[in-house]
């Protein structure tokens, strides 16, 4: 065994890991979880990092939280947190379907949302659920401390906007469904190879007063490119629509017209992903619908 | 360093350890807790679960710091002293423990999930543990276990055992007995060779090559010995003897001294103080390599052009050209009213044994070893003290192997892996060393299920009966023989499938390739050609109109029938009972309802397809099979079976102990049995070929009986009775309403100077090599599955919902443990059916971690009802033949005979791809020719 790192650190403050960082100069990285971290470090024989700093010891990172109908969710808050909050089920649902699948209990009860995202992988489960939540992350970078859309973190595939020697990620911040609202998360897996999606797709609706039309829609179907985005034209081709199993149609024909999945090696073609983009829209957007009516 | 503070079950520990250490080495190395095991280092397989304040996590990669002031429960803080889990007593009970490296990781998974929900449904159980692999069982039993488990902690009697029924069950023989070992195997106290520690003892790492094909033009080394804490670090020049092995074919170089042939041959290896320093020495070797010209494939190696890898060979890459003529094929065709003709695309598959390769060498004259000793996990020790012996330049009497428990093997730990290189270590350094390999490290080296290309062509009469087959087969056996010689014989001589076929013409050729080299892997090239023959089976009796099963039944073998390759049957041919068996369950599912192979619900379209196999048991084809073990009874009225016959998991060690208990009329608890010592036990040959409850079982058995007789008559001596008035009856001699304890006899008979023991070499009845008729096996297995499969129309996902299975095994040593052979060979054929590919460009693999090799979970795992046919082999133990492989040849046949009948596209190449699948359906195409490799 290869030494990955020869001092580990578990601050207990922001402030202390940002000292760190500082103190090693470069020579020091974040780690979550770490069930991707070490895994890459081993497989791709990177030099020793001097250290690792965890942020999971770090309380006010580990919680979840919730003011008025947003809920914040810190950067180290483990994906089985994440799948056994009452709260998040009802008004977040497509984020416990997207953290319910991840791995094993043995990864969900170590693997942080955070982590996923700072991964920067385009069709992470969780990502794709956090973008059709229009969520916002808070984080550190640059030395500053400021709110950006999820979407900004993604610089590429596997490339992070936050240096993980420098930067943090504190938190993201959603809001939650309300009434008339409701979200669903559905991917697509094959059972040979690597254990990423095919394809993955998460939506948020909000139907009209009387719950017969979309009043507005969220979508996110990826990887379609090399960062996870919002699906805006099947947005835009919900809203002010009824809410029938023939607009669901219509949105599903502008979405396979519009996107251009690329063919990956060893995981699925495009022509395939062609075909689940209406596989999974029909399949989001029904239960979607069905929520929003229910609640 | 830096002080942890944890509570490791139940105990507060403080330790200054190294902050690199992740959980589970300071579990194993720290602490000693090697019940927790590492099987891959990626959180992919799951078994080194661990509880870090009651959830699970894989202790692999876990840094230990985030452990810190947590409570940790391992697998040894599970029991309360000697009062096992509800898991433990239950896993055990069940049969759900075979090789046992996974059983750790399994119940620490299911422990933590029944302490969060006491009654678990099967999906909730499967969501839990679809994380934490179990190569062995196919989980039937473990289900059965954790569900009976929660039912025992909720206060409830636990669940019935689903014990197979068997025929005429003897005292010992055909009960379900427990298998030797399980509760060290479920309490985590049980040793594997990476388990065991020396003082003093080195760690070793091997340089591979990364070249498919490269010449070597210089090896430096000094760097590497120069750095302070390398003991040695050797290349092939320092090969002492020979420098190649090999089973069949000696081949392989020990070291690579002038050329490489595949990505992962070794070149150099070092020895060192820590893990660590040997990474880094290994670093510091470098190697000038030429790039040579690259044999991608076996169809390119058969090229005039093709450079030759192997030039000693006298037929060149042609590693051998395996024949079989039976009958007049050009008649056979004539005769034919219909001719179906298909090529069969089968890719490389790996073993992934949850144990990785691990050897120990220990030197000549270290305490308590008084020549040069290697541990291993083995399945051939005594050929591994053969090939030690020729590279040392030693007598095999100066080399010592002992086997370790084998956590999983299935072919894969037969060849030489680091048993040579820890000698040449340990001889010059004079210390122990051990060498693991890594589970990347061990994906790219050992020998793997071979690649085939088949195409074949079956003909039949209107009437249904079969007139002749003529097939040609390719298969890759990568850089160095191994076994392919043997395994792809196999594979032609079974390309009939167990059908009468009186004309018969099949050619194999299996070439040498740059690719990892092809060896023994369960089902042992049998697999492959099944896929190929009982589609074709499946796409004649369509074109006749006749029902699959009718069929099969039309033209099965039995009794009577000659085999293409000339063999009389002349008993033990199960297959006809097989195929009612399934037939009767097929329609049993359907509760009356009336039987149907095919429907449709909503998006999913079901059906079921069926396929049937047969396997030699032994190795066959003339070569001389013999196995040999040793019974010796004590004063305390105990047994010892001895015999070096390797238990990768299968359960010989079980095996033995009952054909023991069974000949001497004691309880089964009174036996014990040493297994794999070249210096303790005789050598019952190799685990291969289905062959040890054959063979080592009949060695035992007769043994045993000597010993009985022996017994008999030095108690009719002590008590002045007759030999024919005593009686055995659960370890007592009974005479004259009268009784002695056997350990008593025992006694009598060591203070007489007699010696309690008896060996036997038992001889397999002689076989014929292919191509000269006669007997080329001396057994056949049977079986006959059917698989019923969803088929996702919306995205051409494949689920198994349940594999219906009955096997002709002779009799049943151990019903239960039996079943779980049958049940782990059944999901290990649905992996190489629906998950499997071990992927190589042009020579250079691509599947270099675990995360890309899938395995099936708990969650592809389908229902499982297997019945049994016990039509006696007359020569076997109580009539036994092997089991071992013969559920792992059909279950892809069948599974792809169900797509077709679900959605009418036939599939041609393995493992099957949802993507082509589905656009096939789109498309109204009926064929797919690519499996998922293809995809790019």
């Amino acid at each position: 065994m290869t030494i990955l790192w020869e001092h580990y650190h578990t601050p207990k403050s922001i402030d202390e890991t940002l000292e760190l960082l500082t103190s090693y100069a470069g020579r020091a990285r974040i780690i979550a979880g770490g069930t991707d971290l070490l895994v890459d470090m081993r497989a791709t024989h990177e030099p020793a990092h001097e250290a690792l700093v965890d942020i999971t010891a770090i309380p006010e990172l580990r919680t979840i939280r919730r003011d008025g109908d947003v809920f914040y969710i810190g950067a180290g808050v483990t994906h089985t947190q994440i799948v056994h909050s009452p709260e998040l089920a009802a008004q977040a649902t497509c984020l416990i379907e997207s953290c319910g699948v991840v791995g094993g209990p043995q990864v969900r009860n170590v693997a942080t949302l955070g982590g996923n995202v700072v991964h920067a992988l385009p069709a992470g489960d969780g990502t794709v659920s956090l973008v059709a939540l229009d969520a916002e992350a808070e984080v550190i970078h640059g030395g500053e401390r400021r709110w950006l859309p999820i979407g900004e973190l993604y610089r590429g595939p596997g490339l992070s906007l936050l240096d993980p020697t420098r930067d943090l990620l504190i938190q993201f911040r959603v809001r939650g469904t309300g009434s008339r609202e409701a979200t669903s998360f559905s991917r697509i897996m094959r059972p040979q190879g690597v254990a990423l999606p095919i394809l993955g797709c998460a939506v948020w609706v909000r139907l009209s007063e009387d719950r017969t039309h979309y009043e507005s829609a969220r979508a996110c179907i990826a990887p379609t490119g090399p960062t996870p985005e919002r699906t805006t034209v099947v947005e835009e081709a919900l809203a002010g629509q009824p809410a029938t199993a023939e607009t669901i149609q219509a949105a599903i024909k502008i979405a396979t017209e519009a996107l251009h999945p690329r063919t990956s090696k060893y995981r699925a073609t495009a022509d395939y992903r062609k075909e689940m983009i209406g596989v999974l829209l029909g399949r989001t957007l029904t239960a979607a619908v069905e929520r929003a009516q229910g609640g | 360093m830096a002080q942890l503070n944890v509570t490791v079950n139940g105990e507060t520990i403080s330790r200054d350890i190294p902050e690199s250490r992740t959980l589970a080495q300071f579990l194993r190395n720290d602490l000693g807790l090697t019940g927790t095991k590492i099987g891959c280092e990626e959180a992919e397989c799951g078994i080194c679960t661990v509880l870090v304040d009651g959830l699970p996590v894989d202790s692999c990669v876990y840094p230990v710091w985030k452990a810190q002031g947590k409570a940790i429960t391992t697998i040894e803080g599970l029991a309360h002293g000697e009062e096992l889990h509800p898991l433990q007593s239950n896993f055990i009970a069940h049969g759900a423990v075979q090789c046992g490296f996974c059983t750790p990781g399994l119940i620490m998974t299911s422990a933590a999930l029944l302490d969060e929900n006491g009654d678990p449904n099967e999906d909730e159980i499967k969501h839990a543990l679809k994380d934490t692999f179990c190569r062995c069982t196919g989980y039937s039993s473990v289900m059965q276990a954790i569900k009976s488990a929660a039912r025992e902690r909720r206060g409830l009697p636990p669940l019935p055992v689903n014990d197979p029924h068997v025929d005429e069950p003897m005292d010992v023989i055909s009960q379900s007995v427990p298998p030797q070992e399980v509760v060290a195997k479920v309490t985590g106290k049980a040793k594997y060779t990476d388990d065991y520690v020396f003082p003093g003892m080195l760690y070793a790492r091997t340089l591979r090559s990364p070249y498919p094909h490269a010449r070597i033009l210089d090896i430096r080394t000094d760097k590497a010995r120069a750095l302070p804490g390398v003991q040695a670090v050797l290349t092939h020049e320092d090969v002492p003897a020979e420098n190649l092995h090999g089973l069949v074919y000696r081949d392989w170089p020990v070291l690579c001294g002038d050329v490489v042939r595949y990505v992962g041959d070794a070149v150099a290896i070092v020895a060192a103080d820590t893990e660590e320093l040997a990474a880094m020495a290994l670093s510091l070797i470098e190697v000038d390599y030429e790039p040579l010209p690259v044999v991608a494939d076996p169809i390119s190696a058969h090229r005039d052009d093709a450079p030759v890898l192997h030039p000693e060979h006298p037929t060149g890459n042609l590693l051998k050209h395996i024949k079989v003529r039976h009958g007049d094929i050009e008649q056979g065709f004539a005769e034919a009213d219909v001719i179906v003709e298909h090529e069969y695309h089968t890719p490389t598959t790996e073993h992934a044994f949850l144990e990785p390769e691990c050897a120990i060498g220990v030197p000549e004259g270290f305490p308590g070893h008084d020549k040069l000793t290697v541990y291993v996990g083995s399945q051939i020790p005594y050929q591994d003290r053969n090939q030690i012996a020729q590279a040392m330049g030693l007598p095999e009497e100066r080399i010592r192997v002992i086997g370790t428990l084998i956590g999983g093997g299935f072919g894969g730990k037969e060849d030489i892996a680091g048993q040579i290189h820890v000698a040449m270590l340990a001889n010059v350094t004079q210390r122990p060393v051990k060498m693991l390999y890594t589970r990347q490290e061990s994906l790219i080296f050992h020998p793997k299920r071979h690649a085939t290309i088949i195409r074949i062509k079956t003909g039949a009469k209107r009437d249904g009966t079969l007139t002749a087959v003529q097939a040609e087969l390719y298969g890759d056996g990568g850089a160095y023989a191994s076994l392919s010689d043997k395994v792809m014989t196999r594979a032609t001589t079974h390309a009939t499938g167990p059908y009468y076929l009186p004309n018969a013409k099949i050619d194999c050729y299996v070439m040498y390739t740059n690719n990892v080299p092809s060896g023994a892997f369960r089902g042992f090239g049998v697999t492959q050609s099944a896929f190929a023959v009982e589609q074709n089976m499946d796409m004649l009796a369509q074109a006749l109109d006749i029902d699959p099963l009718e069929f099969r039944r039309m033209n099965a073998q039995k009794v009577g029938v000659t085999t293409a390759t000339g063999q009389l049957l002349r008993e033990s041919v199960g297959l006809l009972q097989t195929i009612d068996d399934v037939k009767r369950d097929m329609a049993g599912h359907h509760n009356g309802t009336g039987f149907r192979w095919a429907w449709t619900e909503g998006r999913k379209a079901y059906a079921w397809g069926i396929a049937c196999a047969y396997k030699n048991t032994g190795l066959g084809g003339g070569a001389p099979d013999k196995s040999e073990a040793e019974v010796e009874a004590f004063d305390d009225g105990t047994i010892e079976v001895r015999s070096a016959a390797a238990d990768m998991g299968q359960g010989i060690a079980h095996v033995v102990a009952q054909c023991a208990a069974e000949e001497l009329h004691i309880p089964y608890n009174r036996v014990r049995v040493l297994l794999c010592d070249t210096d303790l036990t005789p050598n019952g040959g190799p685990t291969t070929a289905s062959r040890q409850t054959f063979m080592t079982g009949n060695a035992a058995r007769i043994a045993a009986g000597a010993l009985r007789e022996a017994i008999t008559s030095s108690a009719a001596e002590m008590l002045d009775v007759s030999p024919d008035m005593i009686r055995y009856e659960e370890g007592l001699l009974r005479y004259n309403g009268s009784s002695v304890e056997i350990g008593s006899v025992v006694a009598w008979m060591r203070s007489h100077g007699l010696e309690p023991r008896t060996r036997h070499e038992y001889w397999a009845p002689p076989t014929q090599p292919l191509g000269s008729g006669g007997d080329m096996h001396f057994a056949f297995s049977y079986a006959t599955q059917a698989a019923l499969v969803e088929v996702d129309l919306d995205t051409g996902e494949i689920h198994v919902h349940k594999v219906v299975s009955s096997t002709d095994i002779g009799r049943a040593i151990n019903p239960l443990m039996l079943q779980g052979q049958i049940e782990g060979g059944i999901v290990m054929a649905l992996g190489n059916c629906l998950t499997e590919s071990f992927i190589i460009e042009d020579g250079v693999p691509w599947t270099t971690l675990l995360a890309r090799y899938k395995m099936p979970s708990i969650k592809h795992a389908p229902q499982i009802v297997s019945r049994l046919v016990e039509a006696r082999a007359s020569e076997g133990p109580y009539g036994a033949k092997g089991v071992g492989e013969i559920p792992s040849i059909n279950t892809s046949p069948a599974i792809v005979n169900a797509i077709f009948n679900a959605t009418g596209v036939r599939i041609y190449s393995l493992p099957v791809d949802q993507d082509a699948l589905l656009l096939a359906m789109k498309r109204g195409e009926a064929e797919v020719h690519t499996a998922w490799h293809d995809v790019h």
